[in-house]
């Protein structure tokens, strides 16, 4: 399905996210974090862990996952997914780094959800 | 190196899934061979993950620091958010702020900074804390160098509180002012937390000085406490009184308040160099055995002057504050968003 609206939107640099590190992308209300992962890989997920709500791009970054500041709990980047006993689930959000290094979210499924 | 033949993997309890090792095997191999960074000791010490995990990560960068101090390098990446934005995370992801107050004195001056600094920034909550300090809670993220920078202005420093590090000196007014104190307890509480600010530890530490046996300032339930007597100086170590309540173990009297601090930065030294990352000091002293703990600190005077050096070594590079690094630019990217965004610029 073609998305409505312009689907990538370039946010930063790759080197703007410290590795093993993450920063935040403000969207209106929400925030999206954007991670760099030891192997420099980078994700993008919904900042709020399905626990309590915590701003997981604060957390320790380590391997391909993401353990919440305030309860420890560990997601993730890849999946979304909450690991060992708990469960729950974090929206993944595309993201692409391109041959600049410029990091473009794509955000055509949460537009369109959003005018759904 | 090896980690030898009599080494048994199932004898020793392993620091976390990303290797077998344990604490104690960690913090040896780390000195013995020279470890001086997180990687070179993954490396060596054949971690199963490519770059550890939020238990070990932190522990790990904790034993380099206090193993090589001036020669490690502080990894940010490694530390808890509280301790890389020198601030503590709140549930709502605010944080408070704390700026430090030596011995718990502060001034008209300070006070009206803290003042002016709650109405400028709207803070909502401004609380007293159970060290005696001052808590200005629910600071926006990117509000915190400027924050900073007004408080810094004002002469205040952090406050550490937010810290697997030296907290607070607890005081009473002591004889300055009570009619039963019997020393300066205010006076030596300021001395020893200008002694011991900045200094990272395995787990926080507390501590308070009371001016006479009726202890006001609660000295025997800290992890390192004085209580001032007529001839001198009771010193009390390893108490608890949080998730368990433990009364505090005599270590020794002594004469003098400059004696009183040295054996102070000597048992947190010891500490610092024997403790397991996040064991707070009163579980620390039951492992390692509390008389073991007074034989190198009271009996063996060159051991515990030799602790008190390595300590004030240390702090050579500790005792800078990081609000002031913030505030002239350092780890800038922790307090701006990487962009801000509308749903019509996303959609344009």
């Amino acid at each position: 399905m073609n998305a409505p609206f312009k689907s990538l939107v370039d946010v930063g640099h790759v080197t703007d996210v410290p590795a093993r590190g993450a920063r935040v992308v403000k969207l209106a209300e929400t925030e999206i974090g954007v991670f760099r992962t030891m192997d420099d890989r980078i994700f993008a997920i919904d900042n709020r862990c399905p626990h309590r709500g915590g701003p997981l791009s604060e957390g320790i970054v380590h391997g391909h996952f993401v353990t919440c500041p305030l309860h420890n709990w560990v997601i993730s980047l890849e999946t979304g997914l909450a690991q060992g006993a708990d469960e729950g689930c974090v929206r993944t959000v595309p993201v692409t780094v391109d041959e600049a290094g410029r990091l473009l979210l794509d955000l055509s499924a949460l537009l369109a959800r959003r005018a759904a | 190196m090896t980690l030898g033949d009599a080494f048994e993997v199932s004898a020793v309890k392993p620091m976390c899934t990303c290797t077998a090792l344990s604490h104690d095997d960690v913090r040896r191999l780390i000195v013995a061979k020279e470890l001086k960074s997180i990687a070179a000791a993954m490396q060596e010490l054949e971690w199963k993950t490519s770059c550890g995990c939020a238990k070990c990560r932190p522990a790990l960068n904790y034993y380099m620091l206090a193993s090589w101090p001036g020669e490690a390098v502080d990894d940010q990446q490694s530390r808890f958010i509280n301790e890389r934005v020198h601030a503590n995370i709140q549930k709502d992801g605010t944080y408070s702020v704390v700026p430090r107050m030596w011995g718990g004195l502060t001034s008209a001056r300070e006070l009206r900074a803290i003042a002016d600094v709650a109405d400028k920034y709207a803070i909502p909550t401004v609380k007293v804390t159970g060290g005696q300090r001052i808590d200005l809670l629910g600071v926006k993220k990117e509000d915190l160098p400027a924050v900073w920078a007004d408080l810094n202005d004002a002469g205040m420093v952090s406050g550490h509180a937010y810290a697997k590090g030296v907290r607070t000196v607890k005081t009473c007014v002591g004889k300055e002012w009570c009619r039963f104190g019997t020393q300066d307890s205010t006076g030596l509480g300021v001395k020893i937390e200008k002694a011991m600010w900045g200094a990272w530890t395995p787990a926080k530490v507390k501590m308070a000085v009371s001016g006479c046996p009726r202890n006001c300032a609660e000295a025997t339930c800290k992890d390192f406490g004085i209580i001032c007597v007529d001839s001198g100086y009771d010193l009390v170590f390893a108490g608890a009184a949080g998730l368990d309540i433990k009364g505090t173990e005599p270590l020794c009297h002594v004469d003098t308040e400059e004696e009183a601090i040295e054996y102070g930065l000597a048992l947190v030294q010891l500490y610092r160099e024997q403790g397991h990352y996040l064991e707070r000091v009163y579980k620390w002293a039951k492992r390692v055995g509390l008389d073991t703990v007074r034989a190198q600190i009271v009996a063996d005077a060159p051991r515990r002057k030799a602790l008190v050096e390595r300590f004030v070594y240390s702090q050579t590079f500790f005792q800078t504050d990081p609000w002031a690094e913030r505030v002239a630019g350092s780890e800038a990217h922790e307090f701006a968003p990487l962009a801000t965004i509308t749903y019509a610029e996303a959609a344009e």
